[in-house]
């Protein structure tokens, strides 16, 4: 068995991955990338839309634009990458980890490291998961999977689709469909306002008059071989109304409901996780509670834009090298979801240096309050004009906001909207 | 092997665990037999969506055929596993009881049990209940604890018989649905719907659901199998609910109840529901039934969350009379019936491969062992159960065992490759035989890899992939 030791081995060769290994490596640590995949870039490569890069290249690219940039900056490195490599098994309990990842090119591949950082992504929400009842033809596919069939594989899966959910990817997909000569009959979503940003409602569905039926649910697929149609059920007032379900013929049905963080083998290691994000509970440093053990991306939470992955990425990147360095914060406070927030990124802030918090929120609101506490007592507040749970808030905290948390035993920072 | 003639010995119509198992049994005589399915691989009607138990021997009366066949069927497991390599263990079966009046139940199942021989078989007080099963709900009464029941993964087991059968000689005919059947001599011609046509001097009616109307397509009896649904849950691995033991409730007239199983393969699998229908192909799950299901699961062990299902599927039961119906066909010639399967139909079916092949021989049917038999079929590599070293060395002979293809269930391309070359080339025979596209994923991350490895495998072009053959096309057009 092939065997190799790295100061730190990244998990995933997406966006999060290719960024904090960039910072190991400026650094001057040795570091090696492990990407499942034939090539980097992550689920930016199947991402052909634009949107990409406002903030981390000050312009509007597609994914496999920015992905090519972020691999601009990896040529030149020392960084080794092994793509078609797939992470099979971590032990993490020693100070040295041990990874066994599984390519057709070595076979086994036996990677020793002493940091490691999850950089695995996530996966799509299918139907088992939101459970839709009905028979189980062919033409149900998650819009990820259809968004890879059409872009990489030039395979259009079907002529004639709904779409379930009205996440960024599903509208994304309403578009892209709709280019490929597929009829989009509608976008059915459950909640009473669209889960997607609202260029993309713009964009993707008025400018193609693709209706939007939300306060919807499916409630049944329908097709023996191939998919025929989807029941829908409108909801009032928190009820099904029975009697008002239609069915929308289609051939095909693309489900864009939610992501996952891809956390099975960080489990496996003993990395214990958030169920609000189903990602790793991390510090300041965004380690995990396993020394050593680092996460950003989307596998630590499902971020919306990919700079703000490559911004966690590369202080996760930074955090390491510190932690390679035997750099520890020296003082920390607990981060406590207030009210209306869904849940805070990292779960802790350090109290002498500058702290950037994600958020998600669990409401819809023009003109709220975010406001954060020390101990209980208004350090900050910061007014936002829109806010909504599918659009992720940043929070800065520098050790100025938290001065008065210096002097308690167990300081605890609480975030909430109102 | 068959004669010039094209004419077999035998033709078996329906490539369930029924046909398979009487398949793989007469493989071993000198004989040329052929398997047929209208379904485009095998194993794809009643015998892949079930409970997959091998059950105890104590649900029936002696005084049945089926409960006799259960109970010699389930015996015979342990040699088919060792011969044939599929996912097969005895993990054993608890009865739970919740109420005063089902320890009375228990009582009766417990005095059918050992009256029909079943071993160790054993009445429970609710310590060794929760002894024997830690996650069971911890208000039961007590119950019941059959430690030779098991558990198997039933296409699996269908696979491995007919790649048996097909060892020995057997041929398979796919997509092959019958629909005439002319008797003149001593020779029956059986025609597809497609126009093929096999001679056969004998013919097995193995057709599971439809079985009623090969019986009229035979000019034989006239009965009406009547299908029953039973839809399912499945939760994934992970899952803090997966009990050790196989957890019943107490049965009721009409069905065994709502069970909780630890599938072989690492799942837990919740169900079955039962709702007569007409429909023999209606397999759509319903939202009331799946409530049921979780609620009634819970009941036994409340451990069980929604959070952790990763899809949901539905069986349909072929039920004719209270019993197997297993004979000669008394109004067309050399027709043996195999009709009204229902459960426990998996456990039975070792079993009545053997009772048919001598029916058939009573019948008239010559069988001279077969000198070159080998019941044997070689074992193949799962990477899933396999340590980082074993895969290293698979991988220096073929580099393929380290190429991940599906993640959540750790299957390689050589797996996934194997299975296309053995003849499974839709997504849900790849996915039956390799586990492929079965986790919690649902194959959201390897669909276009399997979709890629089949067309390069068979050349088969992007318009002829598909779930499961027939019209279920995956894709509509290409750029
Ligand atoms: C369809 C879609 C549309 C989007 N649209 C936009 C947009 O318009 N604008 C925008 O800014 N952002 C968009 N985003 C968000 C953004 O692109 C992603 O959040 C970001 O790219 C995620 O980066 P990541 O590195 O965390 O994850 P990924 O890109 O998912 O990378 C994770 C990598 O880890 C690998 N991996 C996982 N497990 C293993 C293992 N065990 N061994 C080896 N490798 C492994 C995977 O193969 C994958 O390549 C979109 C996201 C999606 C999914
Ligand atoms: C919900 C449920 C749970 C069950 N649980 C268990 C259990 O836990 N344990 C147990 O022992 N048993 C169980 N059973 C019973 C068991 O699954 C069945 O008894 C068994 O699978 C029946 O197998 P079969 O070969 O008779 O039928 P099938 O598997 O249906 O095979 C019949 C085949 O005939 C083919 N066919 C039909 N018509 C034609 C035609 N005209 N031409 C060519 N081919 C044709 C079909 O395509 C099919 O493949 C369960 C059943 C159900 C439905």
């Amino acid at each position: 068995m092939k065997e190799l030791n790295f100061d730190a081995v990244v998990i995933g060769g997406g966006a999060a991955g290719m960024a904090a290994a960039i910072e190991l490596d400026t650094a001057g640590f040795s570091c090696a990338i492990v990407e499942r995949e034939e090539g980097l870039g992550g689920i930016l490569g199947q991402c052909i839309h634009n949107g990409f890069g406002l903030i981390e290249f000050n312009e509007e690219l597609t994914g496999p634009e920015f992905a090519e940039r972020m691999e601009e900056r990896l040529t030149g490195s020392k960084i080794a990458s092994f793509t078609g490599t797939t992470v099979m098994e971590m032990d993490a309990r020693a100070e040295i980890k041990t990874l066994y990842c599984y390519t057709a090119k070595y076979g086994v591949l036996r990677l020793n490291a002493r940091a490691i950082v999850l950089a695995m992504g996530c996966r799509e929400r299918n139907r088992g998961n939101i459970r839709i009842p009905g028979d189980r033809p062919a033409g149900v596919y998650t819009a990820g999977l259809a968004q890879r069939l059409v872009n990489i594989e030039g395979l259009v899966p079907g002529k004639n689709a709904v779409i379930i959910g009205s996440g960024d990817i599903g509208l994304i997909m309403a578009r892209r469909m709709s280019w490929v000569g597929c009829k989009v009959h509608a976008v059915v979503e459950i909640l009473p306002y669209p889960s997607g940003l609202t260029r993309n409602i713009v964009q993707c569905l008025h400018d193609f008059g693709i209706p939007l039926y939300l306060s919807h649910l499916t409630t049944r697929i329908i097709g023996k071989d191939r998919v025929e149609g989807v029941e829908v059920t409108p909801i009032e007032n928190g009820a099904m109304m029975h009697e008002k379900a239609f069915v929308i013929p289609c051939d095909t049905v693309l489900l864009s409901v939610g992501l996952v963080p891809e956390n099975e083998l960080s489990k496996t290691a003993g990395v214990e996780l958030n169920p609000m994000t189903n990602g790793p509970v991390v510090d300041s440093m965004l380690m995990t509670n396993v020394p050593g053990v680092f996460a950003c991306g989307n596998v630590l939470h499902v971020h919306d834009l990919v700079d703000y992955v490559a911004e966690e990425a590369r202080r996760a990147g930074q955090n390491v090298a510190r932690w390679l360095k035997g750099d520890k914060p020296s003082r920390e406070a607990r981060l406590k979801a207030g009210s209306n927030v869904r849940y805070l990124a990292p779960s802790r802030v350090d109290l002498d240096r500058d702290n950037k918090l994600y958020l998600r929120t669990l409401i819809v609101k023009n003109g709220a309050m975010l406001e954060v506490k020390v101990n209980n007592r208004v350090v900050k507040t910061q007014k936002k004009s829109h806010i909504q749970p599918s659009e992720m808030i940043t929070v800065e905290l520098g050790p100025k906001d938290l001065e008065s948390a210096a002097g308690s035993p167990d300081p605890v920072v609480e975030v909430s909207i109102n | 092997m068959k004669t010039g003639s094209g004419r077999y010995d035998v033709c078996i119509v329906g490539a369930g665990v029924c046909g398979a198992n009487i398949a793989r049994r007469l493989s071993a005589y000198d004989l040329d037999v052929v398997l047929v399915d209208k379904e485009s691989d095998v194993s794809f009607g009643v015998s892949k969506a079930n409970s997959g138990i091998v059950h105890g021997g104590f649900h029936h009366n002696k005084k049945h055929l089926k409960a006799r066949l259960e109970l010699q069927g389930a015996m015979m497991f342990d040699r088919l596993k060792q011969e044939l390599d599929f996912p097969f263990r005895r993990c054993g079966i608890v009865v739970a009881a919740m109420h005063e009046d089902e320890m009375r139940a228990i009582e009766q199942l417990y005095m059918q049990g050992v009256d029909n021989g079943v071993i160790g078989i054993e009445m429970c007080s609710r310590e060794r209940m929760l002894e024997l099963e830690p996650k069971i709900n911890p208000d039961t009464l007590g119950g019941l604890w059959v430690p030779g029941g098991g558990i198997v993964e039933p296409y699996r087991f269908v696979f491995s018989l007919v790649e048996s059968a097909k060892k020995n000689g057997v041929e398979i005919l796919t997509d092959f649905e019958l629909c005439a059947a002319l008797r003149a001599g001593d020779e029956w011609t059986l025609r597809a719907k497609d126009g093929r046509t096999v001679k056969a001097r004998y013919a097995v009616n193995a057709a599971g659901l439809f079985a009623d109307e090969v019986s009229a397509i035979f000019g034989a009896e006239e009965f009406t199998i009547k299908p029953r649904k039973g839809e399912y849950y499945l939760l994934d691995r992970m899952t803090k609910a997966r009990p050790d033991r196989v957890v019943f409730p107490v049965p009721t007239n009409i069905s065994k109840g709502m069970l909780v199983i630890p599938t072989v393969e690492g799942t837990v699998l919740i169900g079955p529901t039962a709702e007569a229908l007409d429909d023999k192909t209606d397999l759509a799950t319903t939202r009331e039934q799946l409530e049921k299901i979780l609620s009634s699961a819970r009941t036994m062990i409340p451990s069980i969350s929604e959070y952790d299902v990763i899809t949901s599927f539905a069986g349909l039961r072929p039920t004719l009379d209270e019993d197997f119906y297993i004979a000669m066909s008394q109004k067309a010639p050399d027709l043996v019936q195999v009709a009204g399967i229902q459960s426990p139909g998996l456990t039975a079916s070792p079993a009545i491969g053997e009772y048919v092949k001598d029916l058939l021989k009573k019948a008239g049917l010559r069988l001279r062992e077969k000198v070159d038999y080998d019941p044997f079929v070689g074992k193949r590599p799962h990477v899933k159960d396999l340590s980082p070293y074993e895969v290293d060395e698979l991988a220096a002979a073929d580099p393929a065992y380290a190429n991940m293809v599906c993640r959540c269930e750790k299957v390689s391309e050589a797996e996934i490759v194997a299975a296309v070359r053995a003849g499974h080339t839709t997504l849900d025979g790849v996915k039956y035989f390799t586990r492929a596209q079965m986790g919690r994923c649902q194959g959201g991350f390897c669909t276009y890899k399997i979709i890629k490895i089949i067309m390069r495998e068979t050349g088969l072009s992007w318009q002829d992939i598909s779930k499961n053959g027939g019209e279920s096309r995956m894709l509509k057009d290409a750029l």
